[in-house]
C-alpha cells in the first residue's frame, strides 16, 4: 500500500498524479474544505488589504513579542489538526470490533498515528512553548529585546516551514507510517519506500534549524540581557526553566539532526548506518533518537514548571516557597534528562545491570520534580489563593500530573515495563504528564500572559468552560487506556477481536469529545474575549497583580518594553518595586536604539521548504538551485547594514505619556 | 450526595469485574512476580502521592481568597527543615524503590535461566527447559521447535511448569515479542537475537502478539499460546508432525514474503538449523552470513576484495526488505558457513543466584584480558559471555 513510483522525471523527481491521494476520500473532502477555506482566508486578506500591514507588522518583525505571538498563533494552529488526526484514531478504535475494519485503511491509520505525535510535538508543544518563552522572557529580564533579533525571526520561519511540509505531506503524496520516531529498518528504505519518512525527516530537519537557532538566542539572552542587578540567583523562576531548556535544546537537537543526517544517508545514498546488514545496526538509532528524544519532554515541561511557579506565586500573593530549591531542582532536572533515555527500550535485550542503572536515574528524577510539587504546595501554604483560569488550571496540574509522575517511575522499573512497555498503559502515562504538565502549563501561561500582549482579559466564563471540559474530558479519554493496558492491549493497533475491549475506547472516545468542547470553548473565549475587548480591557499592565518585571510594563508593552531598564533588587523584582513605592520616571526620555525588521527569515525558510520538497521529490534541478538560493540569500542578508534605527526621544515620551494618561484614568 | 456518587460509581465497577485484566492476572510465573513488582511499587509510591493530593486539596480549600480567617503570610518563602523533608521523603522512597529495582531486574532478567517454576517450587535438577526459536515475520510468528523437529506458524505450545528457552528474531523489521499471561515482552530485532525464559503454569489458551508496531500488517500480528499438560503436548507436536510440509529454504523464503493475518500453519519437519541461517540473515543459497561478515571484520576484513564478491538477488524476492538487487556472497564452503552459523551464544549459566550481582555481566576486566579476536557467531543484541 506505500506510494512507491519508480518512475522518475527530470522535472518532477518522484511526484506525479499518481502521487496524489486521490482514492482516500476522506483527504479530498478535507482537501476541499481546507481549499475552500484559504481560498476564504486569502481572499479576506486580499480584500481588506492586509497583506502590507502583514508583511510589514508581522511577517518581517525581529520584535521578540510579535514572534511569540506568531509561534503561538502557529502552534494552535497545528493544535487543531494534531487534535483531527486524535480524534479519527479515537473513531477508528472504537470502531474497529467484531470484524469491521473500521473506516481507516492501514496505510491512512499508520500515517494518522505517526502524525499526530510528529505534529503535536514538533509543531504544536514546542511552538507554544518557544512562543511563550520568546515572549516572556525578554521582558521578565527587563531586556529590549532578544540578543539576536534577526535570527528570532529566521527562527521562527523555519520552524513554520516546517509545519507548512508536514501539512503538505497530507495532500501531496504520503506522511511516515513509521511511529513518531521512526525506528529503521522500518523507516529504512526497505522498510519504507515512499516519500513518507522523507518528509519526516526534512519537516523536523527544517524546523530543527530554527529550534536550535532559537535555543541559542535565549541563552545568550538570559546570560547576556539581564537588568542590571539581576543576578542568577534574582532571575524569575521561568526564566530560569527557559534558560535550562534551552540548553537542552542546543545540547540535543544537534543530536536529532545528525541521527536525521544518518537516516538520509541510509536512505538516499545507499549508507548502511541503521540497516540490518552490512553492518548497520538500528539499535544505534534507537540510542541516539532518545539521547535527544528523553531530554525533549524536559525541554517541554521545564517551562511548563515555570509557568506554574509564576502563576502560583501571583495567585495565591506570596513569595514562591523555597526559590533556591526550585532552581537546583531545575538543574539537576536538566542534567539527569541526559542519563536516563534507556529506559526507552528496557526492552530490546539490555542486560539487567544497565537497565536497573537506567530505571534508578530515572526514579531519581523524580526526587527534584516531587520537591518541586511541594514547593508549589507550600506556596500554597498560608497564601491567599485566587482562583482566577490560570490558578485552576495549576491545581488540576497538581492533581493530575502527579498520577503521571506514579505511572512514569513505575514505567521506570524494568520488570514492570517488560509487561507494560508499548501498551495503552504507556500511552495513557505520557498523555498524562505531556497534557497534565506541558498543556495545562501553556493554558495557564496563555490566560496569564494574554491580557499583558493584548491589553485585555480573556472571558473568564468561557475559559471556565473550555477548562473543565478540557480536565474532565482528559479523565475520560485516559483513564480507560490504563484500564487497556493493563489488560494487555497494545498501541497503534488499527483493529481489534476482543469486544470486551469496545466499551473502554467507547469511553475514552467520549472523552475525545469532551476535549474537542474544551477546544471549541477556548477558541470561542478567543474570539468572544477580542469582540469584548473593550469591556475586558486592562490599562494598568498589571492585571493580576504580579510580581515579575513584564508587569512593570505596559499591555500591550511598546516595542521597546521598558523606556528605562529597570534596576532589580529582588527576585519578585515588580512586587519588591511596588512595595517600596516605586515611582515611574515621567521626564528624561531619549532615543532607543531598536534593530530593524528585515524580510530575510521569510525568503530563507521559503528557500529552505522549496529545498525540502525538492529533496522528498528527488527533484534534483530543485535541490541545486534552491541550495544555491540558500546559500547566496544568506550572504547577501549579511551585506544589509540597514538594520537598525533610533526611535526617537520624542516618539518615546509621546508613548510613555500616553501611558501615564491610560495609568490615570485606570485610578493607578 | 455521598450516595449518589456511589451510585454513579457502580456502572464503572461492573464493568472492571467485566474485565481481564491478564497484567495483573498472569498464568506464568515470571509474569506473576512482574506484576507483583507492579503493584508493590505503586503502592510505595502512593505513600507519597496521595498526602500530596490530598494536600493540595487542602490547602487550596484552607487559603482560599475569600477565607479571611486564614493565616496569611505573603513573606514566607523558606523553611530549612521543610525543605529537608520535601527532599528527604521522595529520596527515601527511591531509595526503597531503587533497591526493589535492582534487585526485581536481575531477578526477572528475561537471559536469565529458570530456578524455580513457581514461588516454592525449584525447577528439578534432571528438567531442561523446552526450547523454541521465534521469528517475528511481516506480519505473522514463526515458531520452531528444534528439539521435536516441528515449526508452527501463528501457534505456540508448551507444557505446563516446564521451564521455556525463547530464541527470539526477526525478518525484516523490529516487533516484540509478547504473551502477556506468561511473561514480559522483549525485541523481537532481524540480524541479532534476543532470548526470554518463562514458564506457564495453569494449562489454557492464551493471547500472544507483536508489541511494537511493525507496518500495514500490524494489527493482524497475533498468535495463540497454548499451556498444555505433558501428554496434550504430545499429541501438538505430533499433530504438527502429521502434517506434510517441511520447512526449508525454500519454504522459509516463501513463508517471509510480507502476508497479512495469516491462518494457523504446520511444518511437520524442518530443515536443520534454518533458525541460524534467519538469524545470520543468509538463508538465500550463497550469500554471506552476518556471521561469515563479523569474523572477516574481525580479522580486518577483505579490503577492496570484498566489495566486488556480490551475488545478484532474485528480482521478487523479499521486495520489503532490500531494495538493492545484489548482496554479498559467501566465501566459506556451504559446511563452514553452516557451522560457523549455528555457533549459537551459549546460555550463561546462572552465576549466582542473589539479586545483587546478576549473572549476565563479565567479571569486570575480563574482556581486556581476552588474548584472541574470537568471532562472536553472531551479532547479539548485548554481548554474552562466552
Amino acid at each position: 500500500m506505500t506510494v512507491a513510483s519508480t518512475s522518475q522525471s527530470i522535472l518532477f523527481g518522484k511526484l506525479s498524479l499518481s502521487s496524489l491521494p486521490l482514492n482516500e476520500a476522506i483527504v479530498v473532502w478535507t482537501f476541499v474544505v481546507v481549499a475552500i477555506g484559504a481560498v476564504a482566508v486569502l481572499a479576506a486578506l486580499t480584500y481588506f488589504r492586509l497583506w502590507g500591514y502583514l508583511w510589514r507588522e508581522w511577517f518581517t518583525s525581529v520584535d521578540h513579542k510579535k514572534i511569540g505571538v506568531m509561534y503561538m498563533v502557529l502552534g494552535i494552529i497545528m493544535l487543531l489538526r494534531g487534535f483531527a488526526d486524535a480524534v479519527m484514531m479515537r473513531l477508528q478504535q472504537a470502531w474497529a470490533f467484531n470484524g469491521s475494519e473500521g473506516y481507516l485503511n492501514a496505510h491512512h491509520y499508520d500515517q494518522i498515528f505517526t502524525a499526530h505525535g510528529v505534529i503535536m510535538i514538533f509543531f504544536v508543544a514546542m511552538p507554544l512553548v518557544t512562543g511563550l518563552m520568546n515572549y516572556v522572557v525578554p521582558l521578565q529580564i527587563g531586556a529590549r529585546d532578544v540578543s539576536f533579533p534577526f535570527l528570532n525571526n529566521f527562527s521562527f520561519w523555519m520552524t513554520a516551514a516546517g509545519a507548512v511540509l508536514v501539512m503538505m505531506s497530507l495532500f501531496i503524496g504520503e506522511f511516515a507510517q513509521t511511529g513518531w520516531l521512526a525506528y529503521p529498518p522500518l523507516s529504512g528504505i526497505d522498510g519504507s519506500p515512499g516519500v513518507g519518512v522523507d518528509y519526516y525527516i526534512w519537516a523536523l530537519q527544517i524546523a530543527g534549524v530554527g529550534t536550535t537557532l532559537s535555543g541559542i538566542n535565549l541563552i545568550c539572552t538570559i546570560i547576556k540581557m539581564r537588568a542590571p542587578g539581576m543576578d542568577m540567583m534574582k532571575m524569575p523562576v521561568f526564566t530560569w526553566t527557559s534558560l535550562c531548556t534551552n540548553v537542552l535544546i542546543v545540547a540535543t537537537f544537534p543530536v536529532l539532526t545528525a541521527v536525521l543526517v544518518l537516516l538520509s544517508l541510509d536512505r538516499y545514498v545507499g549508507t548502511n548506518f541503521f540497516t540490518s546488514d552490512l553492518g548497520g545496526n538500528p539499535m544505534m538509532y534507537v540510542n541516539l533518537i532518545w539521547i535527544w528524544g528523553h531530554p525533549e519532554v524536559y525541554i517541554l515541561v521545564l517551562p511548563a514548571f515555570g509557568i506554574f511557579s509564576e502563576v502560583t506565586s501571583t495567585f495565591t500573593g506570596k513569595r514562591l516557597f523555597g526559590y533556591t530549591s526550585m532552581v537546583y531542582a531545575t538543574v539537576v532536572i536538566t542534567i539527569l534528562s541526559y542519563l536516563v533515555w534507556l529506559h526507552h527500550f528496557f526492552t530490546m535485550g539490555s542486560g539487567a545491570s544497565v537497565n536497573s542503572f537506567f530505571g534508578i536515574t530515572t526514579m531519581i528524577i523524580s526526587i527534584p520534580t516531587g520537591a518541586k510539587m511541594f514547593n508549589w504546595l507550600f506556596t500554597m501554604y498560608r497564601g491567599r489563593i485566587r482562583f482566577e483560569a490560570p490558578m485552576m488550571w495549576t491545581m488540576a496540574f497538581m492533581l493530575t500530573f502527579v498520577i503521571g509522575g506514579m505511572t512514569g517511575v513505575l514505567l521506570a522499573v524494568p520488570p514492570a515495563d517488560f509487561v507494560l512497555h508499548n501498551s495503552l498503559f504507556l500511552v495513557a502515562h505520557f498523555h498524562n504528564v505531556i497534557i497534565g504538565g506541558v498543556l495545562y502549563g501553556l493554558f495557564a501561561g496563555m490566560i496569564y500572559w494574554w491580557p499583558k500582549a493584548f491589553g485585555f482579559r480573556l472571558h473568564p466564563l468561557l475559559g471556565k468552560f473550555s477548562f473543565w471540559f478540557w480536565v474532565i474530558g482528559f479523565w475520560f479519554a485516559f483513564m480507560p487506556l490504563y484500564i487497556l493496558g493493563l489488560m494487555g492491549v497494545t498501541r497503534r493497533l488499527r483493529v481489534f477481536d476482543d469486544p470486551s475491549h469496545q466499551i473502554w475506547f467507547l469511553i475514552a472516545g467520549f472523552g475525545a469529545f469532551l476535549i474537542f468542547l474544551g477546544i471549541v470553548c477556548f477558541l470561542l473565549q478567543i474570539a468572544y474575549s477580542i469582540w469584548k475587548r473593550n469591556e475586558l480591557r486592562d490599562e494598568t499592565g498589571d492585571p493580576w497583580d504580579g510580581r515579575t518585571l513584564e508587569w512593570a510594563t505596559s499591555s500591550p508593552p511598546p516595542a521597546y518594553n521598558f523606556a528605562f531598564t529597570p534596576v532589580v533588587h529582588d527576585n519578585d523584582a515588580w512586587s519588591d518595586m511596588k512595595k517600596r513605592g516605586y515611582a515611574r520616571p515621567l521626564t528624561g526620555y531619549r532615543p532607543i536604539h531598536m534593530p530593524r525588521n528585515t524580510g530575510a527569515g521569510v525568503i530563507l525558510a521559503g528557500i529552505s521548504l522549496a529545498l525540502g520538497f525538492a529533496l522528498i521529490w528527488h527533484i534534483w534541478w530543485l535541490v541545486a538551485v534552491s541550495f544555491v538560493g540558500l546559500i547566496v540569500t544568506a550572504i547577501a542578508h549579511t551585506f544589509n547594514y540597514n538594520r537598525d534605527y533610533y526611535i526617537p526621544a520624542e516618539e518615546v515620551t509621546r508613548t510613555e505619556e500616553e501611558r501615564t494618561r491610560a495609568l490615570a484614568a485606570a485610578g493607578v | 450526595m455521598n450516595r449518589f456518587r456511589i451510585v454513579a460509581l457502580l456502572p464503572v465497577l461492573a464493568l472492571l469485574g467485566g474485565c481481564n485484566f491478564v497484567v495483573l492476572h498472569p498464568a506464568g510465573f515470571i509474569a506473576e512476580q512482574q506484576r507483583d513488582l507492579v503493584i508493590i511499587s505503586t503502592l510505595l509510591m502512593l505513600v507519597i502521592i496521595i498526602p500530596v493530593m490530598a494536600l493540595t486539596v487542602l490547602f487550596a480549600w484552607r487559603y482560599r481568597a475569600a477565607n479571611k480567617k486564614a493565616n496569611y503570610q505573603p513573606d514566607w518563602d523558606h523553611s530549612t527543615g521543610l525543605e529537608l523533608v520535601i527532599w528527604a521523603a521522595p529520596l527515601l522512597i527511591i531509595i526503597c524503590l531503587g533497591a526493589i529495582t535492582w534487585m526485581g531486574t536481575h531477578l526477572l532478567d528475561p537471559y536469565r535461566r529458570l530456578e524455580k517454576i513457581a514461588a516454592n517450587t525449584p525447577v528439578a535438577k534432571d528438567v531442561k527447559p523446552l526450547e523454541v526459536q521465534v521469528v517475528a515475520l511481516d506480519w505473522k510468528w514463526l515458531f520452531i521447535y528444534p528439539e521435536q523437529g516441528v515449526a508452527t506458524v501463528n501457534e505456540l505450545a508448551a507444557p505446563v511448569n516446564r521451564p521455556v528457552h525463547f530464541r527470539i528474531t526477526a525478518s525484516s523489521v523490529m516487533n516484540s515479542f509478547y504473551i502477556p499471561a506468561l511473561a514480559g515482552q522483549i525485541y523481537a530485532m532481524p540480524a541479532m537475537q534476543t532470548q526470554l525464559h518463562a514458564v506457564i503454569n495453569h494449562p489454557g489458551n492464551y493471547k500472544g502478539f507483536s508489541a511494537n508496531y511493525s507496518g500495514a500488517g500490524f494489527s493482524g500480528m497475533h498468535f495463540r499460546f497454548h499451556g498444555m499438560d505433558d501428554a496434550g503436548f504430545e499429541t501438538w507436536v505430533n499433530e504438527a508432525k502429521a502434517s506434510g510440509s517441511r520447512l526449508d529454504r525454500a519454504a522459509y523464503m516463501q513463508l517471509e514474503r510480507p502476508s497479512e493475518n495469516v491462518p494457523v500453519q504446520k511444518f511437520g519437519k524442518v530443515e536443520q538449523g534454518i533458525f541460524d541461517l534467519i538469524r545470520n540473515m543468509c538463508v538465500e543459497p550463497g550469500r554471506m552470513c552476518m556471521s561469515e561478515m563479523m569474523a572477516l571484520d574481525a580479522g580486518g576484513g577483505l579490503g577492496l576484495a570484498g566489495i566486488h564478491a556480490t551475488l545478484p538477488l532474485p528480482r521478487d524476492y523479499r521486495a520489503r526488505v532490500r531494495s538493492g538487487d545484489r548482496v554479498i556472497a559467501s566465501i566459506c564452503t556451504p559446511d563452514e558457513a553452516e557451522q560457523m552459523a549455528s555457533r549459537a551464544p551459549p546460555v550463561a549459566p546462572v552465576r549466582s543466584s542473589t539479586a545483587i550481582t546478576g549473572f549476565g555481566l563479565p567479571h569486570p576486566g575480563s574482556i581486556f584480558r581476552r588474548s584472541e579476536p574470537t568471532p562472536r557467531g553472531m551479532q547479539t543484541a548485548r554481548p554474552t559471555n562466552s
